[in-house]
């Protein structure tokens, strides 16, 4: 369960790192091409125009997710369809993206990302990645 | 065994020049109890490691993360025996302190979380393939004497 505080604070978060989206999503998607190859389905290249566009639609998502984290399931409705129907992505592959994600933010964000920071981000990712997954059976 | 190409030695051994061991410790240990609240049962002895503030004030944590890192760098030096270097440590955790092994890799994601807070952008997502790829062999050779 996520506190007050630690709402806030995922908000704060991912309204700051909106205006990099791009960067930030691209660089999770690359983490996890790089440590998980089993992800790697298609070779994207760094800095392409693909993977770009990818990364920040990922981050648009779990920022507008964070607004109102009692209704993530709506919020992320049309998305979980996708997922779990149409493109069938094995939920396994959420953590890997929630760890690079994580990743990321520790690299990005340097000791701001604080421990705290850390166990609130983890949980929100788990809650966004139970929500894409739940669809499956 | 796992198997290491010469670049990813290179680059473990330049990742670890970097890792001051008095500051990743503590770092990620308090972050294994602090994200994974759990974990915090198998350190009774520790005293009260029960809020965020007690667990970052605590400083048997601060130095049991010290004992930890410490041990991540023996495997550093026997990359080829990672296995054997850990069996006594595994058997230790098993028999003795009956940590459930899932804590192992809870842990190892936790000491990347804190490098790269410290390495930022030196823990590209190349670097990073490769040390989780060593952290694995730490987290197996951990795992390797329970049965
Ligand atoms: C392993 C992960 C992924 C694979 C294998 C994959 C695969 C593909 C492929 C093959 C295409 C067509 C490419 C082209 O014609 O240029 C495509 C297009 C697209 N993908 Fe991905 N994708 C992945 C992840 C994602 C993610 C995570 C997002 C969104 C956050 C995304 C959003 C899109 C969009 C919006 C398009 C169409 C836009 C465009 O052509 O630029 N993809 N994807
Ligand atoms: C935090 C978890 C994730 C979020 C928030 C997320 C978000 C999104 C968003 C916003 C889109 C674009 C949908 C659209 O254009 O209508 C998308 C598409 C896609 N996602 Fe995800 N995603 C996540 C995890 C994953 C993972 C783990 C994979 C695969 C390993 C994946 C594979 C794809 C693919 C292949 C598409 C392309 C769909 C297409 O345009 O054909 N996603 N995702
Ligand atoms: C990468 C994984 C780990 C390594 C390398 C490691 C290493 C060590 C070392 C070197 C010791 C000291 C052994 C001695 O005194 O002879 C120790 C003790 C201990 N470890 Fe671990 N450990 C790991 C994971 C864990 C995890 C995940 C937990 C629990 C969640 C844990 C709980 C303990 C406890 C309770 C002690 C005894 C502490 C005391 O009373 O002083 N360890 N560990």
């Amino acid at each position: 369960m996520l506190s007050k505080t630690e709402k806030e604070l995922i908000v704060e978060i991912w309204e700051r790192l909106t205006p990099v989206a791009e960067y930030i999503g691209s660089d999770a998607l690359l983490r996890m091409f790089a440590s998980y190859p089993g992800t790697r389905t298609l070779d994207i290249n760094p800095g392409s125009a693909h993977l770009l566009s990818h990364g920040k639609k990922i981050v648009l998502a779990i920022a507008e997710g964070a607004k109102d984290i009692s209704q993530l399931t709506v919020t992320l409705a049309p998305l979980q369809t996708l997922h779990a129907y149409k493109l069938r992505i094995d939920p396994t592959n959420f953590k890997l993206l929630s760890h690079c994600m994580l990743v990321t933010l520790a690299c990005y964000l340097g000791d701001e990302f604080t421990p705290v920071a850390h166990a609130a981000m983890d949980k929100y990712l788990s809650a966004v990645a139970a929500v894409l997954a739940e669809k499956y059976r | 065994m796992v198997r290491w190409t010469d670049k990813e030695r290179s680059t473990i051994r330049a990742l670890w020049e970097q890792i001051n061991i008095d500051e990743i410790g503590p770092e990620a240990l308090r972050r294994v109890l602090i994200v994974y609240p759990w974990t915090e049962r198998y350190f009774g002895t520790f005293g009260d490691i029960f809020t965020v503030t007690a667990i970052l004030q605590n400083s048997k944590v601060a130095a049991h993360g010290k004992v930890v890192l410490k041990a991540v760098g023996q495997a550093v030096e026997n990359m080829d025996n990672i296995k054997d270097t850990y069996a006594t440590l595994s058997r230790l955790h098993y028999e003795k302190l009956h940590v459930d092994p899932d804590n192992f890799r809870l842990l190892a994601d936790c000491i990347t979380i804190a490098v790269a807070c410290k390495l930022r952008s030196a823990l590209d997502p190349q670097a990073q393939a490769v040390w989780q790829k060593f952290l694995s062999a730490v987290v197996d050779a951990m795992s390797s004497q329970y049965y």
